[in-house]
């Protein structure tokens, strides 16, 4: 009863600004991540060789990594003297501390949980799937898209959901990258640090409230699809 | 319509090194597991690439080394039924169908998923999950899958492997169907003898990725070249031999001189003969005087439903259950006419029953 009791508790009326913002963030984040860490698993399970302990170590090295580490990089990438930072200010346009900046780092931060489960749903495809697929004159491309996608897709769907958590959750990166500008990049966790530091328990306490019901909603989603969505429950037919 | 293989693939364990040809008449590939069986399908296909060789399908050519020909798999309608037939679990048994028919137009795609559903008698399946399938539905499924893209060879992985025993009668009665109606190279691989009996006409014996025999079924089983053919075969007695004469070979773990029927190979290493081309012959006072046959003692007996099987010591009674020469197969009928005369029995190993073997 605490999270309503605290909202009739606030005399001004709440900002929800950093509600909407997260979740776009995290909603854009995810979908980035959803296109290219598939994409990075679908490349990385068809190839092997020393190379790809390379690669492997640079798309999970934001895993481990603080993410202040990460929004420290990311700033040097993006900022006026950084190599992509440049290009953009000759096109007219800056990321740093705009909503974009919200989404890159979220996409980043979230990008590792999203490869790693995607790839481990691949390769749980049996082989002989994609083998049958080919000696019925099937393409690459097609054999990804019919066979390979649908059946790793309880996999790369919980992917999903796990990196939309970790996106809603971002904040060292953010706050490097994005800053706390109310409206407009101030999310969820970046509302509640500045809320605490400016000894505003009961505003801190909402927005806690608020990450607890939406990591609850996702948790009982992934739980939904780890568990009733894979086969041995009606799956693909009533058996 | 010719399949002309001769491919070298080097594995953990050897190396296969295949050369084969076949028309239109079913050729059965036999061999214990691990042989390289699946491999060499794989690799006409088109799954796996093979370190050299050549291809041939029908004066198309699948792959060739020399000339860096490496048709993928998606264009060399190849046809494969999978050892676990390989149906894909989200889609229902036509989409299944339907799959490898993207290419043609909305007419000749229906015609043909008609004629595959028909030839394979699983009409009434067609919007049912593979989940939702029996295991011989499933393979007529897969059968129809394979067959609907109409393959220029077809290439059988265990079909009957994974069925029961009932299932497998019936399920070899439709492949027999389907090759008789299909003019083209068939292979089917397979572990079972009677099986590859059955079903091929010409029959290749593949040991650790070698060629140990290849030719005709009847001849392959009435002459095999070596003993592991033999063994391959189903054949159960095994003797080292050395020629005496050209007609004579002494067997020496058998203790004897035997009689034999036809040419005795120059490498000359082994005599057997199979368990149920044994008789047993009336004893009387003469038998022991006459050409291959021996008095023996039953030493242990192991029984199937209609077939008994009986473990022999010959010259002398047995020391123990280890100690046989011989292993018999009878029909019980006439097991019962002599189980309760006196030892010693007498067999007769025929000369024509008799195999000279290579190493």
């Amino acid at each position: 009863m605490l999270p309503v009791a605290a909202l009739t508790l606030i005399a001004d009326p709440i900002d929800w600004s950093p509600l909407w913002i997260s979740l776009a963030t995290s909603v854009t984040a995810t979908l980035v991540t959803l296109v290219l860490g598939v994409a990075a698993a679908a490349w990385r399970e068809r190839r092997g060789g020393a190379g790809v302990a390379v690669v492997d170590g640079i798309f999970l090295l934001p895993l481990v990594l603080p993410p202040t580490v990460v929004g420290f990089f990311l700033l040097l990438l993006f900022g006026r003297q950084g190599p992509l930072g440049k290009v953009l200010l000759r096109l007219g346009t800056s990321l740093v501390f705009s909503w974009p900046a919200t989404v890159i780092a979220a996409a980043v931060i979230s990008f590792p949980l999203m490869y790693l489960t995607s790839l481990a749903a691949i390769e749980q495809v049996d082989r002989h799937y994609l083998q049958a697929a080919r000696t019925l004159g099937a393409s690459e491309w097609r054999v990804f898209r019919e066979v390979t996608l649908p059946l790793a897709w309880p996999g790369v769907l919980a992917g999903a959901i796990l990196s939309f958590a970790r996106a809603l959750g971002e904040f060292g990166a953010t706050l490097m990258i994005a800053g706390n500008i109310p409206g407009r990049t101030a999310t969820i966790p970046i509302a509640i640090y500045f809320a605490v530091e400016a000894d505003d328990i009961q505003r801190a306490m909402v927005w806690c409230a608020v990450d607890v019901a939406i990591s609850l909603m996702l948790l009982g989603s992934l739980y939904y699809w780890t568990h009733a969505q894979v086969p041995g429950r009606a799956r693909w037919g009533r058996r | 319509m010719t399949l002309e293989v001769t491919i070298t693939k080097r594995l953990p364990d050897f190396t296969l090194d295949v050369s084969l040809a076949t028309d239109n008449k079913p050729l059965a590939i036999l061999g214990p597991s691990g042989a390289g069986k699946s491999m060499l399908f794989r690799c006409i296909a088109g799954l796996e690439r093979p370190d050299a060789g050549r291809i041939v399908l029908n004066d198309r050519i699948l792959f060739d080394s020399r000339q860096r020909i490496q048709l993928p798999a998606r264009e060399r309608r190849v046809g494969m039924l999978f050892q676990h037939y390989a149906l894909f679990p989200h889609r229902t048994v036509a989409e299944n169908i339907l799959f490898g028919l993207s290419q043609r137009g909305r007419e000749e795609q229906l015609k043909r998923l008609a004629a595959a559903i028909e030839s394979t008698h699983i009409a009434g399946l067609e919007h049912r999950y593979p989940r939702e399938l029996s295991g011989g539905e499933q393979q007529r499924a897969a059968l129809a899958r394979a067959l609907a893209i109409e393959p220029e060879a077809l290439l059988l992985d265990e079909p009957l492997s994974a069925l029961d025993t009932h299932l497998r009668s019936q399920m070899e009665a439709q492949l027999q169907e389907v090759f008789a109606g299909y003019e083209r190279p068939s292979l089917l691989v397979t572990h079972n003898i009677e099986e590859a009996y059955r079903l091929g006409k010409h029959l290749l014996v593949l040991v650790r990725g070698r060629v140990a025999a290849f030719g005709d079924k009847e001849e392959v089983f009435r002459r095999p070249p070596s003993l592991e053919v033999a063994r391959i075969t189903g054949c159960k007695n095994f003797s080292h031999a050395r020629a005496l004469s050209p007609n004579v070979v002494e067997a020496v773990d058998w203790g004897c001189q035997l009689q034999v029927a036809g040419a005795i190979p120059e490498a000359l290493a082994y005599v057997g003969i199979r368990a149920h081309h044994i008789d047993f012959t009336e004893a009387s006072s003469s038998a022991a005087s006459e050409n291959n046959v021996f008095p023996c003692w039953l030493v242990r007996s192991s029984e199937t439903p209609f077939r008994i099987t009986l473990f022999l010591s010959i010259h002398h009674p047995p020391n123990g259950l280890g100690d046989y020469q011989l292993q018999v197969e009878v029909f019980k009928e006439k097991w019962q006419r002599f189980r309760d005369r006196p030892l010693p029995w007498h067999v007769r190993l025929s000369p024509e029953s008799l195999l000279p073997l290579a190493e």
